[in-house]
């Protein structure tokens, strides 16, 4: 499908003017959604930090939180140590492609609705209407020399904008410590000095983001809006103008019917509605965030010089062209495009849920020592030295039996616990790391070349799970 | 400069710049990323200044904040000092022995005493008391020519083996061979029983056995156990410092009796305080060999 020309240059310089959006105000179906999912997502990001989950004494009780100090991230029932950050790629790969899906059936639904960016954008925008008024207010302003009015109003209106960026940021933060304990912090002016430079950098970009750069960031920083046409096919759905029933186009006159031309009125609604400023007439464009605004500008208009509603419309190119065509329009949900998005987020989900539901709450990791890589004992024997670390990834304290396979009488003696035998009794404290120093002596006998392998059985004494690692005794060889 | 003119198709500007009849179409950067451009120069002159940045020809330029990374190094060193003084100041207090029974000391004097036994010790012995064979002993088996217990190891760290201080370990094994105590013969026979107590095989009826009884068996005790108190090796078993492979034990035996070779070790305590070797007798003691 063809996307229309960048947006002529009104200019002849090389660098452009960034002139300042005021969107008018809308009401409609999107706008309606817009608002509904601006209440929820902030709810969603305040609120979340504050639901409780008990995880027994010693541990954060606060349902999601990436504990960076303690290395652990907690999300509800989910508890994981820094080495299984794999779940996190994963978490983030399943976004991805959701994101991809998002795109091939419904647009750039992220965008308009659910991005951050139009989210704070829409509440500084609303914020600038309810202290100076609609787009004509704002933009009159905006011309007006300084007076005390206009000081007062854009004072009031950064004064709000700071106080939003605020609770974005202290929101953030919420989400790395203790909600309640942080929140006591702040307002007792206890919080140390990296929750305020956190509060600093994400509100700081929150103020600069939403209140001055807005559609900037969709047309220049954010790579999305660059790629979008790689998912999109002709059964997409996308804000569409459709030019057939709009052109020509004409201003509505009084007495004046609509035979014999476009049903466009060329009133410029769903230009001075839209958050980025461009004209939706010209075509799917890469500065289209596909939020709908234009489709509520419009039905309005329609609705008031009594034309059928629809002329910009959520729906796909297919569609467009079918009913320019006379045909009945169909919309296409399985297609190749949606298939393979669907196996890759249900294969994604499946390994997610099967690696979470096996975790291992038990690790252990050895290291064989290298110098000496082994001893020669008065008796003979020879001995070797391990490394041996115990994860213990449940909370409460476990007792382990440690053993050896693979070589006719060996003896294990774990320095500061046991002084040798067939196996020993490790104590691990729950949620916890407990490096051992192991030393397996094996009578020469057993050994028949410089290297024999040995296996470290690990055995839960409680539920009798079992770990097995596979290591190398060494040996001076025959 | 060529003219800017309205390209016909798109309405848009052209830069002026044209290839064989094409016209590049004029798409202005935004500019606020011009002034960004710009913010980024302006930062990194006044980091110029701020910050040491440029090399002269002795020195370098050392910046208005005093910046630099060797303060950094020493606060985190202090801070290090800091964090390690109160572990010091305990184990300063305390017995070896009771180090071992705490824990928390104990670990700290472990990681402790490796780097000290890297600094000062590995140069001979080895890292990870590896010992080299005909030259310094290995530290990890579970054979002492001055004893294994904590108390022994601190003793021999602190004071050294046949040195010039006072408290050094002293032994000396007589030159049986060069001295004429003992005939070619003679210690031929002492080293086939030697060889014999160390592989533990028969040793009934060998000649060199009543040589042992008349001239060895003082230090090297009876069985050829040795003694920690004069520092005699063990001869009845398969440990043996002066030797590179099973087939020369026994031609070891023969040098070391006629004209034998002797160890020297440093008195440590003339160049570590105290705590520091208390700290390295535990690493020492927890390399394997330790009783």
């Amino acid at each position: 499908m063809t996307q229309a020309a960048p947006k002529p240059t009104k200019s002849n310089g090389l660098y452009a003017e960034t002139v300042t959006i005021h969107p008018r105000k809308v009401k409609g179906t999107f706008r309606s959604a817009k608002w509904w999912l601006m209440v929820v997502l902030l709810a969603v990001y305040h609120l979340a930090p504050l639901i409780r989950w008990d995880r027994g004494p010693d541990a954060p009780s606060q349902a999601i939180l990436a504990d960076m100090a303690g290395r652990r991230g907690y999300f509800f029932f989910i508890e994981i140590w820094p080495q299984e950050v794999y779940y996190v790629t994963g978490l983030l790969l399943f976004a991805a492609i959701a994101l991809f899906f998002m795109s091939a059936l419904a647009g750039r639904v992220w965008c308009g609705f659910l991005c951050w960016q139009t989210v704070y954008t829409d509440l500084f925008v609303l914020v600038e209407r309810l202290v100076v008024g609609d787009r004509n207010a704002r933009v009159k302003l905006d011309r007006d020399p300084w007076t005390i009015e206009k000081l007062w109003k854009k004072g009031a209106v950064h004064t709000l904008w700071l106080l939003i960026s605020l609770t974005c940021g202290i929101g953030f933060t919420l989400y790395f410590d203790d909600a309640f304990v942080t929140l006591r912090d702040l307002f007792t002016l206890q919080a140390g000095i990296g929750t305020w430079s956190a509060i600093a950098i994400v509100g700081g970009s929150c103020y600069l983001l939403a209140g001055f750069a807005r559609e900037q960031v969709c047309l220049y920083m954010c790579p999305y809006s660059r790629f979008q046409s790689a998912m999109f096919d002709e059964h997409s759905l996308i804000i569409s103008y459709e030019g057939w029933r709009g052109e020509p186009r004409g201003p509505a006159r009084k007495g004046q019917g609509f035979e014999g031309r476009g049903h466009c009125i060329d009133c410029k609604m769903c230009v001075q509605a839209c958050p980025t400023g461009i004209d939706i007439r010209e075509g799917l464009q890469m500065a289209c965030i596909g939020c709908g605004l234009c489709i509520d500008a419009c039905n309005t208009m329609m609705d008031r010089v009594g034309l059928p509603r629809n002329l910009i419309r959520y729906d796909s190119n297919a569609n467009l062209l079918a009913r320019e065509k006379g045909e009945a329009a169909k919309t296409k949900l399985v297609r190749p495009r949606t298939m393979i998005y669907t196996a890759i987020l249900t294969a994604v989900g499946a390994v997610m849920v099967f690696a979470l539901s096996t975790r291992h709450t038990v690790d252990v990791n050895v290291l064989h020592e290298r110098s000496p890589l082994f001893v020669q004992l008065s008796d003979g024997s020879i001995r070797n030295g391990y490394t041996y670390k115990v994860l213990n990834m449940v909370r409460r304290d476990r007792t382990f039996q440690l053993s050896t396979n693979g070589i006719a009488g060996a003896t294990v003696q774990v320095v500061g616990e046991t002084d040798g035998g067939t196996q020993a009794l490790l104590q691990v404290p729950g949620d916890d790391v407990t490096a051992f120093r192991l030393y397996v002596t094996a009578p020469e006998a057993s050994l028949q070349n410089s290297k024999t392998s040995l296996t470290l059985v690990l055995t839960d004494m409680a539920d009798g799970h079992v770990v097995r690692s596979e290591t190398l005794f060494a040996g001076p060889g025959r | 400069m060529a003219s800017m003119e309205k390209d016909s198709v798109s309405g848009q500007y052209t830069t002026g710049h044209e290839w064989d009849g094409i016209r590049e179409l004029n798409t202005p950067l935004p500019k606020w990323w011009v002034y960004v451009f710009w913010a980024t120069v302006i930062w990194s002159i006044a980091y110029w200044v701020a910050m040491p940045a440029w090399p002269t020809i002795n020195d370098y330029s050392r910046g208005v904040l005093g910046y630099a990374s060797r303060n950094e190094l020493e606060s985190d060193i202090k801070a290090q000092k800091q964090a390690r003084s109160k572990f010091e100041a305990k184990i300063a207090a305390i017995s070896v022995d009771d180090v071992v029974k705490d824990k928390d000391l104990r670990n700290f004097a472990m990681t402790g005493g490796k780097v000290l036994f890297n600094d000062n010790c590995a140069p001979c012995h080895g890292t990870g008391g590896v010992g080299a064979p005909g030259a310094y002993p290995n530290l990890a088996d579970d054979e002492w020519i001055w004893g294994g217990e904590l108390a022994d190891l601190k003793q021999t760290i602190s004071f050294g083996v046949r040195n010039t201080n006072e408290n050094s370990r002293q032994s000396e094994m007589p030159k049986f061979g060069a001295d004429g105590l003992l005939t070619a013969e003679q210690i031929n026979q002492v080293a086939d029983y030697v060889v014999a107590l160390s592989s533990k095989g028969s040793t009934a009826g060998l000649p060199g056995e009543a040589i042992f009884a008349e001239q060895c068996v003082v230090c090297h005790q009876d069985g050829g156990v040795g003694s920690k108190d004069v520092g005699s090796p063990a001869l009845n078993n398969n440990i043996w410092l002066f030797k590179g492979s099973k087939e020369q034990v026994k031609q070891v035996v023969i040098n070391q009796v006629t004209n034998p070779q002797h160890g020297s070790m440093p008195a440590w305590s003339e160049r570590l305080d105290e705590t520091s070797i208390k700290m390295l007798t535990v690493y020492v003691h927890s390399l394997g060999g330790g009783k």
